[in-house]
């Protein structure tokens, strides 16, 4: 398979995936990661980078963004997961290598991990 | 921070914090000079000169600014323990550009890193602002701006999966071709050691 790198590869590329962009941005699922200095200092992009292979590996939707520090710096790096009429849950500690568990517990499964999480906020 | 690369991502978050639209990441490595410099301008909102004097004070961070605190001021220290200096302007209303040097050979210079991670980490989830990156090694330049990959896609996102995959391929193409000329140059002075011994 030829390699997409160059800019027209990109302009085909758009063509291809024009037609199901609307279905893909509809999500009620948004994952927020710390990424101050200390979540920076404690992994916070190499667990944004897990997060989005995970998604993408699962084919799962959700919308992903970056926050700067919100004072827990002790927990870092810091993810929340925020569902569409569920409580939003925050997990403190998310090295890289426990992203896996959290998408398939949480996302997945429904449930949460509980020895992981540092925050609860109830809408 | 063990990589330069997280202090860059962590200047540019600076510069999102500043609201800033556009970001010029420049790294410039020149090993003739000894030099390594990384350069991050933005046009967020700047500072006035008394927050420019302070931003290099770790204990200067309040809860109302949080884009000042320790991130400035470990670079600062990262850069002088290297013979490097950080050189920090800044104006109202026009935008901060922040430099940082190292000698590039200085055994205390922290790896550049994973660059591919933080690119992408900028391009991907703080994508309300441009990014014009250029990265030259000795005479190997690779520069791309986001404005001209967006362009080609139009109302496609920058996260959507397939571009997601083709901006990964696209860095870590244009990286390697910056670091293997490196490399074949490194091998190539090796040889000549061997030969001379």
């Amino acid at each position: 398979m030829p390699k997409l790198t160059s800019l027209d590869d990109l302009r085909n590329l758009r063509k291809q995936v024009q037609k199901e962009i609307t279905t893909r941005t509809e999500t009620n699922t948004t994952i927020t990661v710390g990424m101050g200095t200390c979540g920076i200092a404690a992994g916070a992009r190499e667990t944004m980078n897990a997060i989005m292979r995970e998604l993408a590996d699962r084919d799962i939707e959700a919308h992903v963004a970056t926050v700067g520090c919100i004072g827990m710096c002790a927990s870092e790096p810091l993810v929340d997961i925020e569902q569409a009429g569920q409580p939003r849950i925050t997990y403190g500690n998310v090295t890289a290598d426990k992203v896996s568990r959290l998408i398939q517990e949480h996302l997945i499964n429904g449930s949460l991990v509980d020895e992981w999480v540092v925050g609860r906020l109830e809408k | 921070m063990r990589e330069l690369s997280l202090h860059i991502l962590d200047l540019v978050e600076n510069s999102l914090e500043a609201g800033a639209t556009r970001i010029t990441l420049k790294i410039t490595e020149d090993r003739a000079e000894n030099l390594l410099g990384i350069i991050v301008e933005d046009n967020g909102r700047g500072m006035d000169a008394e927050t420019v004097r302070r931003v290099t004070d770790p204990f200067f961070t309040t809860r109302t600014t949080r884009n000042v605190g320790l991130g400035v001021p470990l670079l600062k220290a990262a850069a002088e323990r290297c013979q490097g200096e950080l050189i920090l302007q800044s104006q109202p209303g026009v935008g901060t550009p922040v430099e940082a040097t190292f000698e590039w050979d200085h055994i205390d210079r922290a790896p550049l890193g994973d660059i591919k991670g933080t690119l992408l980490s900028i391009l991907l989830f703080r994508s309300g602002a441009d990014l014009c990156y250029r990265h030259r090694v000795d005479d190997a330049l690779f520069r791309f701006d986001s404005t001209e990959i967006r362009e080609q896609l139009g109302d496609v996102p920058l996260s959507h999966p397939a571009v997601r995959e083709w901006l990964d391929r696209f860095l870590q193409e244009n990286l390697q071709k910056l670091t293997s000329a490196h490399s074949a140059e490194q091998k190539e002075c090796q040889d000549a050691e061997t030969d001379i011994a």
